[in-house]
């Protein structure tokens, strides 16, 4: 069973790659990896009250969100949208936590707002003024993979464009040395039913035994395993390549997502 | 849509485990909220507990999943035949055809919270014992039931807060319809834990008495624990005229604000619109709609406001939340269990512990159980983030 969609809108931002551009440049080869902490930016679409608020993972989703929407050309409040990410906020996270293992247990009414794992997708629909449907997903690390089925099954049920944003952000200690991601990052794209004027390529995908892909480069090989949303760097370097071709994707133990790539002239 | 059919279903929270002692409660009208006596919770609340859930045994295989969330769903995969009649839709039609969706807002976090306060003194390290991603992860309870089940089709959780596990069905629907499975294991779990008790109480959102959704003198939520499962196939040529099918699904988000519900319900009416559209039923098609009724002044004002803008004031509507309390992650497949329970039985379940209905909320709500044919129910969940989903469900014949 094959799923097909464009890909209209590319985002990205993770340690040493500030956006698509760059990571592109990277994946393709016309650079080296360089890894340095990565920057968020403060989002503008959010009001200075939301703004103080949030923390690094609904920056991070934020931020690859608008990338990909705006290359899409595509207007946020009318797009469906797939958030798929491994653990949420995990400063927030802990700060709850470590409050309630305290005497007292007085916790914060915002944290715990913000603690929900929909938080990023609440503040995107808020920023953006976005009333469509929104799914919010985790699959450990196939968080990735479970997001781009979600968001491919949509646009071939639905026929409908959907914004999907996967991306994932530290824990501090304690919860650090259980779960060790270093850093944030994250990757998302608007697929379209239909081929558009901005669109990258097609993508058909389908479920598969095969091994998944890896990177050569230990740097990038080091980056797709280091986070669930990384997992979709195999798709990205094809995607930078322009030449269209196959890409392994990893998933459940059981099984990986084959995905085809043929470029849009 | 293409309606799907509930093969196999079954529920247990406070007011029951298993869609007997379920039905039991609902005709007794009977409550299972109780004074809060969990873990070590020193608010004034009432609280849905479900008895004996850590007396759940995990297999001896999957040990790592220990924790009070996965051993609710175990407790509950063993009512109703549910687990045989997962391992009969995997021998028919493939393991890697049958997915696996739940809906969960706290997964295991009780097992972080517990594991917090036992940190080495010195590194202020957990204990080595602690396992975060099969049990604090919000994937945990769909992985848990993937190898329970040893089901390998494409497997997730739906983590929308109070709206998981009524979304799950959308998800499941489009996996279906994409041709990708031939069944779904589609369900919610959510279990009592510190950060929900303390933190709905934090935004003064929880009440000390039993909850009483849409009472003049309604004052908050009353958190309950529940494993609900759904067994989701195709609808079959030969069907009998009693089975519960899903009709319809709408979903849609406030744009609003993250802890408050639109005050005239604009994202709750949009995703009722969207499930009469999916559905292609006119509001009058509805005889009973479940709603997402939590109790708070909030939600039942702009709740109401959303159902009378649509139905009118006359479409007997009522919250199970004062009976079960609100289950949050597993509210939408609890009371998707409970809207097919309406439909089978002819049961319009009147809502408990409400006393006084508020005279300014304009929708029919109803205090007392109606018994007469229920041909279509509306179930309505809305979560934190202002993220909505509305289910309707129908008799076949």
């Amino acid at each position: 069973m094959t799923l097909s969609a464009y890909v209209s809108g590319l985002g990205v931002l993770g340690p040493g790659l500030s956006n698509w551009p760059e990571a592109a440049a990277v994946l393709s080869g016309e650079h080296p990896y360089r890894p340095a902490a990565a920057v968020l930016p403060m989002p503008t679409i959010l009001a200075a009250a939301e703004r103080r608020r949030i923390g690094r993972v609904v920056k991070l989703a934020l931020a690859i969100a608008l990338e990909a929407t705006s290359q899409a050309g595509e207007d946020p409040a009318e797009l469906a949208s797939v958030f798929s990410s491994s653990g949420g906020d995990g400063h927030n996270c802990h700060e709850l936590c470590q409050a309630l293992s305290l005497a007292g247990r007085e916790i914060s009414p915002t944290r715990f707002a913000n603690s929900v794992h929909n938080a990023a997708a609440g503040y995107w629909s808020i920023g953006t003024g976005a009333t469509a449907e929104s799914n919010v997903l985790c699959a450990f690390d196939a968080s990735f993979t479970a997001g781009l089925l979600e968001a491919l099954t949509q646009v071939v049920v639905d026929q409908v464009p959907v914004l999907l944003v996967a991306y994932d952000s530290e824990y501090p200690q304690p919860l650090h040395a259980k779960r060790p991601i270093p850093d944030t990052f994250g990757v998302a794209m608007v697929l379209t039913p239909q081929r558009r004027v901005p669109s990258f390529a097609r993508v058909d995908a389908a479920l598969s035994d095969l091994e998944c892909d890896r990177f050569a480069d230990p740097d990038l090989e080091a980056l797709r395993c280091a986070f669930p949303a990384a997992r979709a760097l195999p798709l990205l370097r094809l995607l930078a390549a322009r030449t269209g071709g196959t890409a392994i994707l990893e998933y459940l133990d059981v099984s990986r997502l084959e995905v085809r790539i043929e470029p849009c002239a | 849509m293409r309606p799907l059919l509930f093969k196999n279903f079954t529920a247990t929270s406070c007011i029951g485990k298993g869609v007997a002692a379920t039905l039991a409660s609902l005709l007794e009208q009977r409550s299972g909220l109780k004074n809060c006596e969990f873990e070590t919770v020193d608010i004034e609340t009432h609280i849905g507990e479900v008895p004996g859930v850590d007396d759940a045994r995990l297999p001896d295989h999957l040990y790592k999943f220990e924790c009070r969330n996965n051993r609710l769903a175990e407790l509950a995969l063993q009512e109703d035949g549910f687990f045989d009649a997962v391992q009969q839709a995997a021998e028919r039609w493939g393991r890697r055809r049958v997915g696996v969706f739940l809906g969960t807002s706290t997964a295991g976090i009780l097992q972080t919270e517990l594991a917090y306060r036992e940190r080495d003194p010195v590194s202020g390290a957990l204990p080595p014992s602690f396992e975060y991603g099969s049990t604090h992860n919000s994937f945990s309870v769909a992985d848990y039931l993937r190898r329970r089940c040893r089901l390998e089709g494409p497997a997730v959780a739906v983590s929308c807060a109070c709206a998981s596990s009524a979304k799950v069905f959308g998800s499941a629907r489009r996996m279906i319809e994409a041709g990708l499975i031939d069944a779904a294991l589609v369900g919610g779990v959510d279990s009592l834990c510190l950060t929900t008790l303390y933190g709905f109480h934090s935004l003064q959102l929880s009440s000390p008495t039993p909850c009483r959704p849409f009472d003049v003198a309604r004052d908050g939520i009353s958190i309950g624990e529940a494993a609900a499962f759904v067994l989701l196939e195709r609808v079959p040529a030969d069907l009998d005229g009693d089975s519960v099918l899903l009709l319809g699904i709408g979903e849609s988000s406030d744009a609003y604000h993250m802890s408050a519900p639109h005050p005239e319900g604009l994202g709750a009416r949009r995703a009722m619109q969207a499930a009469l559209a999916a559905a292609a039923l006119e509001p009058g098609d509805i005889d009973y709609i479940n709603l997402h009724g939590t109790g708070t002044p909030s939600n039942d004002r702009s709740e109401s406001q959303a159902v009378t803008s649509i139905f009118g004031p006359t479409t007997p509507c009522s919250s199970t939340k004062g009976a079960t309390g609100h289950t949050l992650g597993a509210a939408g497949a609890l009371e998707a269990v409970i809207s097919a329970l309406a439909v089978q039985n002819g049961l319009m379940p009147g809502g408990v512990h409400t006393n006084k209905i508020d005279p300014t909320l304009t929708a029919h709500y109803i205090r007392d159980n109606r018994r007469a044919p229920v041909a279509r129910v509306l179930s309505n969940s809305f979560g934190f983030g202002g993220t909505n989903c509305s289910l309707i469900l129908g008799r076949a014949g």
